[in-house]
Parts: structure tokens; C-alpha cells; sequence
């Protein structure tokens, strides 16, 4: 049976305080889409992401991610879910390989070491972004574009038939910033995976974005980027 | 001093504090909730307290205070609306306003009292090692096999929700082994210090450390050291063992940032 990767039906949302944040939000993303949510600062793309994540619930409609309520079931096994400003948590000099491996949290379970095969899809997904060399250094030690492609490996270790993004180029130089759009558009034809690329701006993205989607607290655009009214390409006019 | 069976059982049951209190402060320090250690040692004053009182074994006591006063930190935390901080101070003033009534209570403010404040070489008697043994080997076997789990809780908490990890079993893992860890080593380091002991060795060990792996090993070998050194020194310079192991962990962390400050120079 055919199955939409992402189905949102007439979500609303607000946050206890009230503040309504999205309102009647219908969204269908189909497998191996690439697909970049742009929009303001606070506009609601972050809780747009955080309702497919299953972080947050709907207060009216439904979300659904391959056909189960996000974190029901095993639809957590199927998304690479990259934070927003991924951070360590403590200041450990944690390696390249041990964020990688943490990855595979969702598709190894929690018990017990890694195993051998689970070692070498980690190893795989170092690979795939070309940190091979840099596999046991500290990632502190590594570049903002370095770092990133540590934490998409993460993602990637997961196997995910869904890699979430959120705001993946913050802190990252213009030049890493393209070479990670490039990466993306890989993995996606590569691993058959649909990419959803949460920003708040989506010029690096938009030469390999299929859609783009635009949000301020409802869908204000939905369609290829070529089709977007002009003066919407001006990041400024994004955020009035 | 090995010829003495006091010094044998203080060195047996510091070894296994020492390796077992950075072990389980590791993930409290990368999850900058360092302060949890102490926290609960004043949580377990009040069950030390309460064993007086009612009779009983102050370990059991205060191991049953301070991993209630661990949930009661994790509930208040998740669910009771207060922020970590918040939790630990709820938690912590209670636990030492608790402890003093009880010991006023029990009549109890004693040189004994002192030794579960500040350790003590003299009183571990071989039922407490092997309550420390098995204690201990418990808790480092659960941080042995949940150790991807909770090195990733550590690393990406929202990341591993995503995920589908356990996230408040996980946590409440962490803290109910600080619980353990506060209660298996006030014999020896003392309720008032054990979590310098868990935490000191981590943060020195972050400074010549290489991965997180590395981390973990080195913080329970300086853990083990202090233990020790801390323990002989005591008993050569008759001195209150918790105090020497605390300060020779803290020595080990002043020659850790030494040593990153020298590598650091020369790069």
C-alpha cells in the first residue's frame, strides 16, 4: 500500500501560553521528496518540525509519518533527525565516531556494545561524508562544516527513510553550506530517503530542492522554488 | 598499614568507591547536572539520621532516602514543573532540614554522626564491603550494559526521543545510581563529600582525555588513585580520610589542566 512519508491534515497549534502558532496546516510529503520548510523566525516551521518529530502534539488534526503517529510504533526508527545547532552536551572530547554511533541508538537498541554490522554502517555513514580521516578526532576539534557533516552522519547511521534537518547551516561558511546541499541531494537519490530541510532561509538549498515550502503560521506557498514570486526570494521580505 | 585489617577493608572498599563514584559522575557532570551528587548526599543525612532514630542500619537508611530523594529530583524535574535547579534545591534543603530534626531527635549529634559526614577508616567492616561490592558491581554492570543509551541521552536527549529511547527510564537510571553511589561510599569519603569524589576525577579527566571513552576510563583510574593515595595518606598523617581522597582528587585535577594547558602552549 502506497504510503505518504509526512501527512499533516488540518493541524493547529498553540503553546500553553496560548499564543497560536499554526493554524489549519495541511501537508502531504511523498517518499524521496526533498523538500525545504522555510519561513520566518517564529513563523512556526520549528513547530511544524517538532509535530512530525513527535516532540509535540497536535491540538486539532493529525500527524501522521509513514502512516503511524510520530513516535508510535517504529516510525522513530525511521527518521535521521538532525537538531538545530547540534550541540554535545557536556564539554567530553567526544569523537567523531562516538556521535556517529550514538545514531544507531534507534536501529541497535540500547543494550549491550555495538555489533559488528552496526559498526560498519557507522563506519559507512563516515564515509558517506567524508570524514574518514577525521573519524577519532574530537569533533571539537573540526570546523563548523566538519562538525555538521559529523552530526548528518549521525542522522545517516540511523538508515533513516526520513532525515529531518533543522536550520543545518547555522555557524556553517557559505562554501560548506553548498557542498552540504550537494551531500543532501546525494544521499536522497543514493538512499532513496526523503529530506526535509527545515530553515529559515533556503538559498543554499534551492537549486536541489524539489519544493519549497513556506511557512507563517499557515502555508503561505508550496510548489518548486522556480515558481515563487520574485521578490519572495529576498530573505528580508521572508522575515516582514 | 596492610598488615591492619581495618586499612585492608578502608583500601578494598575505597578501590571500589573510587572507580564506581567518577563512573556514575561522568554522565551527571556531561549532562552538566554535577550538583545532583551533593544533593543527594544531604538527602541520605537525613536517612543516616532516620537509621538512628528508628534503630536501624544507617546504610540501608540512607540509601532509601537518597534514591527516593533522586525519583522525587527526576519527577520534580519532568513533571512537577520545576526547572533542575529548583528540583535540587527542593530536594536538598529538605533532605538537611529533615537530617538535623531527626539526629536533634535521636540525640544522635555524636562522634558517630561524624563519621558518616566526613568518612572514616576505622568503621567499614567487612559486611560493608560486601554491601560495597555488590552495590557497586551492580551499578558499574548497569552503566556496562546501558552504556550507548546513556551516553546518547548525554549527548542529543531530544535526538534519542526521536529515536524511541526510553528517555525518563534512562534518567531515572542516572540518578537512582547517584542514589546508590552517595549510600555505598559515606563510609569511607563521607556524605558531605562523595560527590566531589564524582565529580572532581571527571572534570580533570575531561582536560587530557581524548574521546568520551577515553574520558570515562581515565576519570575512574584518577578516581581509583585518589581513592587509594587519599586513603594512605590518611592513615599515615592521621587525617579524615574523605577530606585526603576529595584533595588528592583535586590535586589530579590541577595537574590534568597543567599538563592541557602545557599541550595547548605548544600547538
Amino acid at each position: 500500500m502506497y504510503q505518504l512519508a509526512v501527512d499533516l491534515e488540518h493541524v493547529s497549534f498553540a503553546y500553553r501560553t496560548g499564543v497560536q502558532v499554526l493554524d489549519d496546516v495541511s501537508l502531504e510529503i511523498t517518499p524521496g521528496e526533498f523538500v525545504a520548510i522555510a519561513g520566518p523566525n517564529g513563523g512556526g516551521k520549528t513547530t511544524l518540525l517538532r509535530l512530525i518529530l513527535g516532540l509535540e502534539r497536535p491540538g486539532e488534526g493529525s500527524v501522521r509519518v509513514f502512516g503511524e503517529p510520530p513516535g508510535a510504533g517504529r516510525s522513530g526508527r525511521r527518521i535521521g533527525y538532525l537538531p538545530q545547532r547540534a550541540h554535545l552536551g557536556g564539554e567530553a572530547p567526544v569523537t567523531v565516531r562516538e556521535v556517529v554511533s550514538a545514531g544507531r541508538l534507534a536501529a541497535a537498541g540500547m543494550w549491550g556494545p555495538l555489533r559488528r554490522h552496526d559498526r560498519e554502517v557507522v563506519r559507512h555513514a563516515i564515509r558517506k561524508v567524508g570524514l574518514e580521516q577525521k573519524a577519532d578526532a574530537p569533533l571539537r576539534t573540526l570546523s563548523g562544516g566538519m562538525q555538521q557533516r559529523a552530526f548528518i552522519a549521525k542522522a545517516l547511521a540511523s538508515e533513516p527513510a526520513l532525515l529531518v534537518l533543522d536550520e543545518p547551516t547555522t555557524g556553517v561558511d557559505a562554501e560548506s553550506q553548498e557542498s552540504l546541499a550537494v551531500l543532501l541531494d546525494e544521499l536522497r537519490v543514493e538512499l532513496g530517503a526523503t529530506v526535509l530541510y527545515v530553515s529559515h532561509e533556503f538559498g543554499a538549498v534551492e537549486h536541489v530542492v524539489g519544493r519549497l515550502v513556506l511557512v507563517r503560521g499557515r502555508i503561505v506557498f508550496d510548489g518548486p522554488p522556480s515558481e515563487l514570486p520574485g521578490l519572495w526570494h529576498d530573505p528580508s521580505h521572508v522575515h516582514a | 598499614m596492610l598488615e591492619l585489617e581495618f586499612m585492608r577493608l578502608a583500601l578494598a572498599t575505597g578501590a571500589i568507591v573510587g572507580v564506581l563514584a567518577p563512573a556514575v559522575g561522568f554522565f551527571l557532570v556531561e549532562r552538566k547536572a554535577s550538583l545532583i551528587g551533593d544533593g543527594l548526599g544531604h538527602v541520605a543525612f537525613a536517612g543516616v539520621a532516620a537509621g538512628y532514630l528508628l534503630g536501624i542500619s544507617p546504610v540501608l537508611t540512607a540509601l532509601i532516602a537518597a534514591v527516593l530523594g533522586a525519583l522525587a529530583i527526576e519527577w520534580l524535574r519532568t513533571r512537577g514543573g520545576a526547572a533542575g535547579d529548583q528540583a535540587l534545591a527542593l530536594v536538598f534543603y529538605t533532605g538537611i532540614a529533615a537530617g538535623v530534626v531527626l539526629v536533634s531527635s535521636a540525640g544522635a549529634l555524636n562522634v558517630n554522626l561524624f563519621q558518616y559526614l566526613f568518612g572514616s577508616i576505622l568503621t567499614v567492616t567487612r559486611s560493608d564491603l560486601w554491601t560495597v561490592l555488590l552495590l557497586g558491581a551492580g551499578a558499574l554492570a548497569t552503566i556496562a550494559v546501558l552504556y550507548r543509551g546513556l551516553v546518547a541521552v548525554v549527548l542529543d536527549e531530544e535526538g534519542s526521543r526521536v529515536a524511541g529511547a526510553p528517555i525518563a527510564f534512562l534518567n531515572v537510571v542516572i540518578v537512582v545510581l547517584a542514589a546508590l553511589t552517595v549510600a555505598v561510599s559515606m563510609r569511607i569519603v563521607g556524605i558531605l563529600l562523595i560527590a566531589a569524589l564524582m565529580v572532581l576525577p571527571v572534570i580533570a579527566a575531561n582536560r587530557v582525555a581524548w574521546s568520551l571513552g577515553s574520558t570515562l576510563g581515565v576519570a575512574m583510574a584518577i578516581g581509583l588513585v585518589s581513592a587509594l593515595a587519599g586513603l594512605t595518606i590518611a592513615y599515615y598523617a592521621d587525617l579524615p580520610p574523605g577530606g585526603t581522597i576529595v584533595l588528592t582528587a583535586a590535586g589530579a585535577f590541577l595537574v590534568c589542566a597543567a599538563r592541557s594547558a602545557a599541550a595547548r602552549r605548544l600547538r
